[in-house]
């Protein structure tokens, strides 16, 4: 491997990390925003418990996508000097504001919210955790204004062979951003949905396992009560209500992406159309959708591509919006690309190597193909799931089988696994370009670079190979202490994150009862220093 | 002389020493992790000085790199590119320390704080060290090409100034907070904090005083000689308050002196912001590596606003958790009761009836309690 494929795959490596962390941080985070409102306006005690115990959750997430989103940072300049040179003038500035105004935002609010239960006053402290989640909000905007920017590159013009920013407006309100952002935050629900329908299910199975809940000959649920800290009638309500809103929380998003995605797919028929046609493993122009393929992807003559399954007008729909629209294959494209940008990467001593050679316009098919329909069928999955979760449970009874609860726990990792695809997808359907040329714009189709000649000339492969090495071993390692550390707290229970439940002495009658506001679950007038449980 | 590229280069040097100032003490924090605490309570509570504002303080670093980037892509480019095992070896650094401070407290078990304890004390060490570094080379040369490239080989980066620059920042951190911990703690450590103050910090000034020194005498203006003096009489006086007992002032001082060395040297170093010890032609300066006027103008303005709302929230911050923090306040270490597999619970409490007979059959599983 040559330095630039070592500084794709950590890129990539990388990246794709920082976004298992990155949507569970911006679902989960609003989820137990929400579910803090609801325990400030009703003072239910189940709202604080499930507040604590997903914000815990939310916590162990949202350090990993600190710890790494500052790689990120670095890497534009480490690895991809070249790009920062190229695109500074336009991509620094969303990266900036970023830091300036979403990150200060997230984490000094979040500080706040963590050690402040006590110091602050209820609805101050309520704030404190909005601010930050409206800061991740805005963070997720920034990085993608830089990333569509990549994707259709407006606001410029080109000065002595660079991209000068001319119109920031236009930079901040690129199309392509506007429904990006949307797409992907509700993505990042979806994945929230998912992770609180799973573990509610997990711990209502687990109660009738243990023979808390038992179900009569009536049919209907009893709920009882175990003398372990945190298991007590209360706990049931805290797994049903986080279950239904779960479930809701997963169906919602992926409607949302649907509607989104699918303007996404419009504005990339005329952005970037060997995206598009590569999504479809199109060769030849034609309306139909694949649903299916056989045959060898990564071939360009599409002389074994056969489509098994295909629906046909539903290209067109995705990309113009009616049936009959031809869409262009690759095989048109090709010609359009070539004339355009070039046949042979220049002779300049910057490609290195690739100087010289033949541009390949086709991204890898099997990638952009198969990542399309995993990012949709995984979230279709998810919604699906969540529609069965929420009748399976609709008198709030979760069945007995191990093998159901084994599924929805496994559903956990579904929108995760959407939400890489359409990473993967977007990103290397964009290739080989890493800042696509813009062609509905008539002057600035000059604005465009080749992957081949963003990496850092002055860097070695063999010091990238060892970032990669460094990063991807501790990257692994990490991976398997948070999961770890997960587990560990949903298998605690509330109590986990609200030690104080265990110091009670249980009164089940006043748990029970609604005119009793229990209160006092707050930790609010729990030892000073309770909060230390929550936070260090 | 270019107003907008010198007002940036003015913010970078603003952000920098913002970052030197806030994360240095929660760096020192970190290295006295091991250094100074004893017992596991008191390295509670040296966590727990920093906790709400660690993550805060970092974003300083964040957005000093990434104005950095956009308002001097061609700076940013060639220092990052050329500093490649550096910055990798501060990433790991700062990744480690993060995800330590929060998962430190999450088992219960001495030999988990053990390793996360060195991940902290070592991490901090690192990222000052290699902060201190990319910034002491950044103002006294790289070898960099007409391209601004790095030539010479992963290590050519390396020079005596690094060594400065690093060990500057990370004794500076060590004494910055050994003040910060004698006004935000009580008790034994407090006491000891001080003690520790008066007797260190006449040492750990000077490598940092050496990197001050050095750049005067490279590329000194009169008007940095006056500031770089004015550092070193900060640096006196915060040792004589801290003598004295007052904490507040010495902290202050100390922050002075910090003010001083980084007005200083970025003053000396300016307009040149990375020299090429190749060829002074290949200097990147604020003029060749800047962005264009309409971006900073932009970033002007959202800093105009942004910066100082930055400044008074984090200040507010820190006034919520104005409150000395000790020993007392530290509540035992929970070793949280699993709700499921409490082993512990079902020797002393046995289950009545209703039991699910799946979950006797399998051993270390707790059973029902119904
Ligand atoms: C859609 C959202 C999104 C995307 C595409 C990215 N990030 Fe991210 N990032 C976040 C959303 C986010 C976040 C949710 O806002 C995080 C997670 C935890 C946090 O503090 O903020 C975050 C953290 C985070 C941090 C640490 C902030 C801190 O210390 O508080 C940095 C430096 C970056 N990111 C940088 C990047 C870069 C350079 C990216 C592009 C390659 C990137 N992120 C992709
Ligand atoms: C604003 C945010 C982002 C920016 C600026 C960005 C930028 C880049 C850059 C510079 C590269 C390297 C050049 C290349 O190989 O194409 C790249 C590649 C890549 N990025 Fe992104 N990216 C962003 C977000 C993401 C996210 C969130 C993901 C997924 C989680 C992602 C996934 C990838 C992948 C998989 C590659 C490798 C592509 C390949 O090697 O062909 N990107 N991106
Ligand atoms: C019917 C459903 C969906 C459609 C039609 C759809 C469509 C698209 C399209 C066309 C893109 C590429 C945009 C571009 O490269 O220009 C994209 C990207 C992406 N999708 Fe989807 N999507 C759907 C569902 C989902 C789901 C369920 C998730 C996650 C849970 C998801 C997450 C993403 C992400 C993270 C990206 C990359 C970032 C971005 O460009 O916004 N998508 N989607």
């Amino acid at each position: 491997m040559d330095a630039l494929e070592i500084a794709r795959w950590q890129f990539g490596i990388t990246t794709v990390y920082h976004f298992m962390m990155v949507p569970l941080t911006i679902g989960l985070g609003m989820v137990v925003a929400v579910i803090q409102t609801l325990w400030f306006r009703t003072g239910k005690p189940e709202y604080l418990r499930m507040t604590k115990f997903w914000g815990k959750l939310f916590l162990i997430n949202f350090i990993m996508g600190v710890a790494t989103g500052i790689v990120q940072e670095f890497q534009f300049g480490m690895a991809w000097s070249q790009y920062s040179r190229f695109v500074g003038d336009v991509f620094g500035a969303p990266l900036a504001l970023e830091a300036l105004l979403a990150f200060f935002v997230e984490s000094t609010f979040l500080g706040l919210w963590i050690f402040g239960w006590k110091q602050l006053k209820r609805g101050v402290h309520l704030a404190c955790l909005w601010i930050a989640v409206i800061g991740s909000v805005f963070s997720a905007y920034f990085i993608i204004v830089a990333n569509s920017w990549m994707q259709h590159p407006v606001g410029v013009t080109m000065i002595n062979g660079r991209p000068v920013m001319t119109d920031a407006w236009a930079v901040f309100t690129n199309n392509t951003a506007l429904v990006a952002v949307p797409h992907t935050l509700l993505g990042a629900l979806g994945v929230a949905g998912a992770f609180l329908l799973g573990i509610s299910w997990y711990h209502l199975w687990r109660r009738r396992k243990d023979g808390i809940d038992v179900v009569g000959s009536d049919g209907t649920l009893v709920v009882g009560e175990a003398t372990i800290p945190g298991r007590d009638k209360g706990d049931y309500s805290v797994w049903l209500r986080s279950l239904r809103i779960g479930a809701v929380v997963a169906m919602i998003s992926f409607a949302g992406t649907a509607v989104t995605g699918d303007l996404q797919g419009k504005l990339m028929f005329v952005q970037q159309p060997m995206k598009m046609a590569a999504a479809e493993a199109a060769c030849h122009d034609g309306t139909g959708f694949s649903v299916l393929s056989v045959g060898n992807l990564g071939s360009t003559n599409c002389d074994d591509i056969k489509a098994v399954i295909e629906v046909p007008g539903i290209l067109s729909f995705l990309a113009k919006g009616d049936f009959s629209t031809e869409v262009k294959g690759v095989n048109s494209l090709l010609g359009e690309y070539q004339a355009k940008y070039g046949t042979h990467v220049p002779n300049n001593p910057l490609y290195g190597d690739r100087a010289g050679q033949e541009i390949q316009y086709v991204p890898v098919m099997q990638v952009t193909y198969w990542g399309f329909r995993m990012m949709i069928g995984f979230g279709g999955l998810a919604a699906l799931a969540a529609l069965v979760a929420l009748w399976v449970t609709r008198k709030g009874i979760v069945p007995q089988s191990t093998w159901l609860m084994r599924l929805a726990v496994l559903g956990i990792l579904a929108p995760f696994g959407a939400n890489a695809a359409g990473w993967i997808f977007t990103e290397m359907g964009r290739q080989p370009f890493v800042v696509a040329p813009n062609p509905d714009m008539n002057g600035i189709d000059q604005v465009f670079m080749f992957t081949a000649a963003a990496v850092s000339p002055g860097v070695s492969a063999g010091e990238l190979l060892t970032s990669l090495i460094v990063l991807s071993a501790i990257y692994a390692v990490l991976l398997v202490v948070e999961v770890k550390l997960l587990v560990k707290y949903v298998r605690g229970g509330v109590a986990s994150a609200m030690p104080e439940l265990g110091r009670h002495t249980k009164d089940s009658d006043a748990k029970d009862s609604d005119a009793k506001d229990n209160d006092d679950d707050g930790g609010h007038r729990g030892t000073p220093d309770d909060v230390l449980a929550f936070a260090y | 002389m270019e107003l907008l590229p010198t007002i940036w280069f003015i913010a970078i040097a603003v952000l920098w020493t913002g970052y030197l100032f806030l994360e240095g003490f929660d760096l020192g924090v970190g290295m006295l992790m091991k250094l100074f605490a004893r017992t596991n309570t008191e390295r509670r509570v040296l966590l727990n000085t920093i906790g709400p504002v660690w993550d805060g303080n970092e974003v300083w670093l964040l957005t000093a790199a990434g104005a950095t980037f956009a308002a001097f892509p061609l700076w940013y480019a060639s220092l990052f590119s050329a500093l490649y095992l550096p910055l990798l070896a501060v990433l790991v650094a700062l990744i480690f320390r993060a995800v330590a401070f929060e998962y430190r407290g999450k088992v219960d078990s001495e030999k988990w704080r053990r390793g996360w304890d060195w991940a902290i004390a070592v991490g901090s060490f690192l990222a000052a060290f290699g902060v201190g570094a990319a910034l002491a080379l950044t103002t006294t040369g790289l070898p960099l090409n007409a391209n601004g490239d790095r030539t010479g080989g992963p290590m050519s980066w390396f020079s005596g100034y690094a060594l400065l620059g690093g060990f500057g920042v990370v004794a500076f951190a060590l004494v910055h907070a050994l003040a910060f911990l004698a006004l935000k703690t009580d008790g034994e450590v407090r006491h000891r904090a001080r003690r520790w103050f008066v007797r260190l910090l006449p040492v750990a000034v000077l490598p940092m005083i050496g990197w001050m020194v050095a750049l005067q005498v490279l590329a000194g203006k009169p008007w940095t000689w006056v500031i770089a003096s004015a550092g070193v009489v900060a640096a006196v006086l915060a040792w004589r308050m801290a003598r004295t007992g007052s904490e507040g002032r010495a902290f202050s001082a100390l922050g002075g002196f910090l003010v001083c060395a980084t007005a200083s040297i970025f003053g000396a170093a300016f307009p040149v912001v990375v020299p090429s010890t190749i060829d002074p032609a290949f200097n990147l300066t604020i003029s060749n590596a800047s962005s264009s006027n309409y971006t900073l103008g932009l970033m002007s303005i959202v800093a105009a606003i942004g910066l100082p709302l930055v400044i008074a929230y984090q200040a507010w911050t820190y006034w919520v958790f104005r409150r000395r923090v000790s020993a007392a306040h530290i509540p035992e270490a929970h070793g949280f009761l699993p709700a499921i597999a409490a082993k512990v619970l079902v020797s002393t409490k046995a289950a009545p009836g209703s039991a699910a007979p799946d979950d006797a059959a399998r051993p270390g599983d707790h059973r029902p309690l119904a």
